[in-house]
């Protein structure tokens, strides 16, 4: 009896013989990726960035077939979109609300790397092209929200171009070649648009890295210990069907919004046409910038608060070696959890703070939280990983725990 | 269980998403309204967006320009092709040019958009005080409380047997004391009173009536795909309802071994 | 990794339960794909202002006999020529039957009086020549497009010249004696 392959099958393996892409797929996120077998559901969230990533470079696309960006036609043919497009009205509130969303998962991401220690030896590289990833995504989201051409738009474009100009020596210079004019009009907006479409291409590449770094040593887990051969299950099928049941969580609440409250997270000036010289009464980034915005604003000194606003992303490099805890998840160091929290309040707070107006009790809180946020990282992180006495620690993830702190 | 941790955090950052500033100054109290729209099932109620047309065209398009609707549109608020052709019709297009390259006048046809009633916006300023009316296609999103706002607005004049020395003593030149504009003071005298106008319907056409209709028809106005996008949602929201419950049986199905 | 591969034995009553769970969230979550696919490839189909558009109407009222307009139609240019009895019986006159495309004159207009064709040659395109009285209308008296020598007749159909077809009669009615609707 002869075990001929069906024709298929041949066709199949004469291709994989030459481009092996099944089977890279299946090595990459397929049965033969093994993952720790104790991951909870914050482990999902790198998944859902790279879906709401897929979400927002499709509809980006479309919209983009639609969208002028030239100062005299952006706000109408965004309204374009909205009204005569088919499905115009679904792809914009997807792509406005998705980046939102995006910040929202990416920032559930980031505070798990830190509860967990994910960014510790060996992953500081992976954590690196996190940072730059989230750097990217700001610099996309900065770009993308001037386009409709709106008065936020407009001038939220003017208020953090004119940051530069706090660069010594040759800070007006710079500004002048990001505006390609004396202010921000119709050469800014063009190039805008410009790198807008660029940057998720450059975001897909990054993308790619941090997951190839990932995959050298594997994924962290809840303990933070090193998962041995035994204590790991294929990605496929038992993470393929988690992430799959968190994609539908997520597209619940994602759905909602983008049905009943589409514009919740946005701002109304921006339906008024953008006036250049009618300045509105509070001019507030998006709420994924508030936190940056109310660091920037803590501080009267123009270059003091530009080199604070980018030096609380920029320390974010530096953590691997700030903490100095062998120890890498919080649910085994009980001091550095509590300071977890305190630090996750206050970023909260600064993004309360950002939104408003930096005097009287804002602006305290503006500066204590300004304060807190650099010495958490400069102080506490050194200081703790020291003197903390770490829970013991299981000595494998498949061994039955000793009783677990409740978290 | 981590997804209510999840779900918590979504709502915590969407909490804070109306992050309007409202630092300075008090809030000012809307008159909250119910509107066929609101809700999860909204839908217009195309005879009140009639009305509404009505007293746009009546009482405001004398000022205000509509620059995102086109005749075309109002097919949705229940009007026939045919009547859309004959409403167009009613209002001329200056349009370029004929063979001695003059501007020509034209009647306008569906695809037209709604005239402005000023040629450009100096003009408007002078024949307004130097106020601008604003145009009204997004003015229902554009600012807070929507049509509430919009409602709240027209209906913020005082009562002439009710104002006070004061309100009238601050009023700088040819400004109006508003309840609801921010500063109090605004350009636009008040515009509705009852009976003004004569509805086609029949419905009594008193000053808050008016400032409803029109606020609503401003509403649709500023996002004509209301209805569309609910229904679409509702539809969305089912099948991933669906989709996440299967999802979830068949997780647990494929770890039991593992979680046990 | 001999446990990763125990995790994957499952007792038999559970996995025909986990074939049809399986085989329903997959369709699902399929189905799900497709249907969303639907709105984002229709979203680049003409918009509602384009197809506003898509029809043009036309007051011939103004034209005279021997005089010709031309009317822009979904960017393109349509030619109307009011022919004069002359013109109309030489364009019945000859065998249409032997012609490059062959069409009699009758199927290619609703009134013997005008001519109205679309006035883009079926060669590469290029507009014709004729619709002036100053402009050269080729050896046939209709149009002559100069990119490559086409000359059409007073029917507007290929005589002679690279031209595969007649020039293409759109869609149109008469909504009234000089009132036309296109497209």
């Amino acid at each position: 009896m002869s075990t001929e392959k069906s024709w298929g099958t041949q066709a199949f393996d004469w291709f994989e013989e030459r481009l092996p892409i099944v089977s890279f797929i299946d090595n990459t996120v397929g049965s033969k990726y093994p993952a720790p077998k104790n991951l909870n559901y914050f482990w999902n969230f790198g998944a859902l960035a790279g879906f709401v990533m897929v979400i927002m470079i499709l509809t980006g696309i479309l919209l983009a077939m639609s969208y002028t960006p030239h100062v005299d036609h952006a706000f109408q043919s965004v309204e374009r979109i909205m009204r005569d497009v088919n499905s115009g009205w679904l792809l914009r509130y997807m792509h406005a609300n998705g980046a939102s969303f995006f910040f929202i998962v990416v920032y559930i991401h980031i505070f798990r790397g830190l509860y967990y220690g994910s960014y510790k030896a060996p992953r500081e590289v992976l954590w690196w092209l996190g940072i730059i990833i989230m750097l990217i995504m700001m610099m996309t989201a900065f770009t993308g929200y001037v386009l409709p051409w709106g008065q936020m738009s407009f001038w939220g474009a003017t208020v953090i171009t004119n940051l530069f100009s706090a660069i010594p020596v040759i800070g007006d210079e710079i500004v002048t070649l990001l505006w390609g004019g004396f202010s921000v009009d119709n050469p800014t907006l063009n190039r805008f648009f410009a790198l807008h479409f660029l940057m998720p291409f450059v975001l897909v590449g990054v993308v790619i890295l941090h997951v190839w770094a990932l995959h050298i040593p594997g994924s962290n887990n809840p303990l933070g210990i090193n998962a041995t051969p035994k204590d790991k299950i294929p990605f496929h099928p038992y993470y393929t069907a988690k992430d799959a049941f968190g994609l539908g969580v997520f597209l619940l609440v994602y759905f909602t919004v983008v049905f009943w409250f589409p514009n919740a997270m946005g701002h109304t000036d921006n339906y008024i046409p953008a006036n250049p010289l009618s300045t509105p009464a509070h001019i507030v980034p998006e709420w994924y910038f508030l936190p940056f915005y109310a660091i920037l604003r803590s501080i009267d000194d123009k270059l003091t608060g530009v080199i604070l606003m980018f030096g609380s992303i920029l320390i974010l490099f530096v953590i691997p070696w700030l903490d100095t805890s062998r120890v890498r998840s919080a649910t085994f160091r009980p001091i550095f959890r509590v300071l977890f929290w305190i630090f996750l309040i206050d970023c909260v707070v600064l993004t309360w703070c950002g939104a408003q107006l930096p005097e009287g009790i804002p602006l305290i809180l503006t500066r204590v939280g300004t304060f807190w946020y650099f010495f958490h990282f400069l102080v506490l992180m050194p200081v703790i990983g020291w003197i903390e006495t770490p829970r013991p620690l299981p000595t494998s993830i498949s061994t039955p725990v000793v009783a677990k702190p409740a978290e | 269980m981590r997804i209510v941790l999840f779900a918590a955090l979504a709502t915590l950052f969407i909490g804070f998403a109306p992050v309007d500033v409202k630092a300075a100054g008090g809030e000012v109290k809307l008159d909250h309204q119910e509107w066929s729209f609101d809700g999860v099932f909204g839908r217009f109620d195309r005879q009140q967006l009639q009305r509404g047309f009505q007293v746009y065209r009546e009482v405001c398009a004398s000022c205000h320009s509509l620059d995102y609707i086109a005749f075309r549109n109002l097919e949705a608020i229940g009007y026939s092709e045919d009547q859309t052709k004959v409403l167009a019709s009613e209002y001329t297009i200056e349009e370029c040019c004929d063979d001695q390259g003059d501007i020509f006048d034209r009647p306008a046809i569906p695809a037209d958009y709604i005239p402005n009633p000023y040629p450009n916006e100096q003009f408007a300023r002078a024949s307004n005080n130097g106020a601008l009316p604003p145009d009204l296609s997004l003015m229902s999103k554009a600012r807070h409380g929507g049509p509430d706002y919009v409602y709240s607005l027209i209906n913020g004049y005082p009562d002439p047997d009710k104002s006070t020395p004061e309100m009238e003593a601050e009023l700088m030149d040819g400004m109006y004391y508003n309840a609801v504009f921010e500063g109090n003071q605004i350009a636009m005298a008040q515009q509705l009173f009852d009976d003004l106008l004569e509805y086609s319907d029949g419905t009594d056409p008193t000053a808050k009536q008016m400032a409803k209709d029109v606020a609503a028809f401003l509403h649709w106005a500023a996002e004509p795909k209301l209805e569309m996008r609910k229904q679409t949602g509702v539809r969305v929201l089912l099948f991933t309802f669906v989709f996440t419950i299967l999802a979830y049986f068949l997780k647990r199905r494929i770890w039991a071994d593992v979680e046990s | 990794m001999a446990d990763a591969e125990e995790h994957q034995a499952v007792p038999t009553e559970d996995e025909s339960r986990r074939d049809f769970l399986l085989h329903a969230t997959l369709a699902t979550g399929a189905v799900g794909v497709a249907v969303s696919m639907w709105p984002l490839i229709n979203s680049m189909n003409p918009a509602a202002d384009t197809l506003a558009l898509s029809s043009v109407e036309a007051s011939l009222a103004g034209l005279q006999e021997g005089q010709a307009i031309t009317i822009s139609w979904r960017g393109k240019p349509v030619f109307v020529r009011y022919r004069t009895a002359v013109e109309i019986e030489e364009a019945r006159s000859e065998r249409w039957q032997d012609m490059p495309d062959p069409q009699p004159d009758e199927e290619r207009v609703q009134d013997d009086r005008y001519l109205i064709v679309i006035g883009v040659c079926t060669h590469l395109g290029c507009i014709p020549l004729g619709q002036k009285t100053t402009e050269t209308r080729g050896d046939y008296g209709g149009y002559f497009c100069p990119c490559h020598g086409s000359h059409y007749d007073l029917s507007a159909r290929i005589r002679r010249g690279p031209a595969p077809a007649n020039l293409e009669v759109p869609e149109y009615i008469f909504l009234s004696e000089t009132n036309i609707r296109i497209g």
